[in-house]
């Protein structure tokens, strides 16, 4: 049976701003397919954003939705769980929105552990603003304000959130798109903080640019260019070569925040009808 | 007033306040001079089921302040002048979406790092104007351990009420002088909490004004499923760049000050007969100041004294009748000259208004206050 996905738009706020060719479509319906699949309550989940292509997504989906300031999405969203620990709490970033100005509480979520799932959308670019480099943005490449080429190089969101504690790290593309839902899924299930690092395609600010081709080009060139990390391993390393890795990196049972803290609160609070 | 005595210093008196106010969420970052706030209610908190999270950053914290609010907690942040400034984005978003919250800033000298262990005032105008665009703005100033206590349930108490992010408003010195408080019993202060919705969730319009020009608020969680968002919306809660849509919007935001002021305004109005000099001060100054007067009067020099405990809404009334009274109006605050801008424009040229300033890192003295009048009576 074909998925509802009107049970989760919001009615009348389609058609999105995105442009023809870009690929967020793709990954929220991979998130809303997740969702399904995670058996989430459509009341109890939130879903918080910052600013930028990508955090428009929340406005069309029918959930609790945090629409908030540049790079601070996951600031709001850690209040929003720990104030209701019961909560379902999804991010939405762009790479720009989530490794620039808000990288610092990026890093200091994957390092606390807090039950959130962040979903990046790496299209290795600024599109809200017109195509300016982002920390994802590879050396070499030509965007607004690099017009002679980026002398920049960019983050690998996966080594970043590997590297700072997440314990749920993985990573897919808009082509490979029932990984892509499968793997966020599974960070929604995962207790703790998960990163799903979810490749894809601004054609028109980026693509456009360094003559990457359309935007279904631009998606083939996903297909072309990974390699799933279990078939990797089996490969002689001049095959991998150029290759970006996908799949789930991570997935490490640790002590979560929320019931971390819960354990602090039964701790200290005195038993029923004690003082306070 | 009934209730548990205590000896308190200001930065504790905010955290007991915020705990009887309804506070059960509280984020922040270290900052001198406002730390023990925080360290209070790391302590405080989880005893009664709260939670407390030492944040990343002063940006993250006020973020993590308004996210706890939608779900329905009453939350707490503290900071002082650097981390104020951090905070003012957020500050602005909490003003555009209308989720109550409250910033303590223990005020300390500046510009920058300024002065980290020294009292100021210069935080007034940033109280005011900080966040870009036009929006609402509340501020209380508190002069004592106890008036911290009353004012910091207050500023729960408007935020909730207003739907508008309050800040409270002390400094270095009222901050960690100590002082007898009684910590008043349950029920004696009054506590008010946000408007929530009676409507069921399908008919919820989050900024549906047509009750009353502050909406009610859902709880993230209960069924109701808005919006929010730092853009400008219409009343379904969802973005719109209408110019009909946004202008009456915008000047809701500024009408919920000004059309509450019965509630919102809070001054002391000392009138002494025959008094042709007027002095108006607040917070810690404001101690300076009074015995000053008393001094001035057994010197024959009767002095009219206006001390805003509500500092922003400015309670311009008061001002104005003062400038009708006096001929002169003495402003002493502990900065190169912020509220005295706002005396000016009250004042309309009907008095003259000379300031006492200071922006060293000592308080204001007595004595310093007491020439000044000597030389304008």
């Amino acid at each position: 049976m074909a998925f509802d996905y009107a049970r989760y738009i919001r009615p009348g706020k389609l058609p999105h701003i995105w442009c023809p060719g870009c690929a967020h479509g793709i990954v929220m319906k991979a998130i809303l397919r997740a969702i399904d699949r995670a058996g989430l309550d459509k009341d109890r989940t939130v879903v918080v954003s910052g600013i930028g292509c990508a955090s428009r997504m929340p406005g069309y989906v029918d959930f609790n939705t945090l629409h908030t300031t540049h790079g601070r999405a996951l600031g709001f969203a850690t209040g929003v769980k720990m104030a209701d620990p019961g909560l379902s709490v999804l991010v939405v970033a762009g790479d720009g929105d989530a490794l620039a100005i808000g990288g610092n509480h990026f890093i200091h979520a994957c390092r606390r552990n807090i039950d959130i799932t962040l979903v990046v959308f790496n299209n290795s670019i600024y599109g809200m603003t017109g195509g300016q480099f982002s920390p994802a943005t590879p050396h070499g490449m030509l965007a607004s304000t690099t017009p002679y080429g980026n002398p920049d190089y960019a983050f690998d969101v996966v080594q970043l959130a590997m590297g700072a504690g997440a314990t749920f790290v993985s990573r897919s593309t808009a082509y490979h798109v029932l990984p892509l839902e499968k793997q966020i899924a599974e960070g929604i299930g995962h207790k703790g903080f998960a990163v799903i690092d979810a490749l894809c395609t601004c054609p028109t600010t980026f693509g456009r640019r360094n003559k990457l081709g359309s935007g279904a080009e631009m998606l083939l060139w996903f297909k072309d260019h990974t390699i799933g990390l279990k078939a990797s391993e089996n490969l002689p390393p001049e095959k991998r070569e150029g290759k970006i890795l996908t799949g789930v990196f991570r997935k490490e049972v640790k002590p979560e925040y929320c019931e971390e803290y819960g354990k602090i609160i039964e701790k200290v609070r005195p038993a029923r009808g004690g003082r306070e | 007033m009934k209730g548990r005595d205590v000896f308190y210093q200001g930065n504790e008196a905010v955290a007991e306040a915020a705990l009887y106010a309804g506070c059960r969420f509280f984020a922040g970052y270290p900052i001198t001079p406002s730390t023990e706030v925080a360290e209070f209610l790391s302590r405080r908190l989880p005893m009664i089921g709260g939670s407390f999270i030492q944040m990343e950053d002063e940006i993250s914290a006020m973020a993590a302040v308004i996210g706890a609010s939608l779900v329905g907690k009453k939350s707490l942040t503290a900071t002082s002048g650097p981390g104020y400034s951090l905070k003012m984005e957020n500050i602005g978003f909490a003003c555009m979406t209308e989720v109550p919250c409250v910033v303590v800033n223990v005020m300390r000298g500046g510009p920058s790092t300024g002065l980290p262990t020294g009292p100021s005032q210069a935080d007034v105008m940033q109280a005011r104007w900080g966040t870009h665009g036009d929006h609402p703005a509340v501020a209380l100033a508190p002069s004592s351990v106890q008036e911290i206590f009353t004012e910091t349930v207050r500023a729960f108490n408007l935020s909730e009420r207003l739907r508008t992010p309050v800040s409270l408003l002390t400094d270095e010195i009222i901050g960690h002088m100590r002082e007898k408080i009684t910590i008043p019993e349950e029920g004696e202060l009054e506590i008010w909490d946000r408007p929530r919705p009676e409507v069921p969730p399908e008919d919820y319009r989050p900024y549906d004004t047509s009750k009353g020009i502050i909406p009610p608020m859902a709880d993230f969680g209960m069924g109701y499923r808005w919006h929010v968002t730092g853009l400008n919306h219409d009343q379904t809660g969802f973005p719109t760049n209408k110019p009909e849509l946004v202008q009456p919007e915008e000047e809701r935001l500024l009408a919920k000050i000004t059309s509450n002021l019965s509630f919102i305004e809070k001054y002391e109005d000392v009138r002494r007969e025959g008094a042709r000099v007027g002095m108006i001060s607040y917070g810690s100054s404001a101690r300076s100041c009074k015995s000053a007067l008393s001094e001035a009067l057994s010197e024959g020099i009767p002095v009219d004294f206006l001390r805003p405990v509500t500092l922003w809404p400015f309670p311009e009334r008061a001002a104005r009748e003062m400038a009708d009274r006096v001929d002169v109006i003495i402003v002493p605050e502990m900065n190169l000259g912020q509220m005295i801008l706002e005396v000016e424009r009250c004042a309309g040229g009907r008095a003259e208004v000379v300031g006492v300033n200071r922006a060293d890192g000592d308080p204001i003295t007595p004595a310093q206050i007491l020439q000044r009048i000597r030389e304008v009576a």
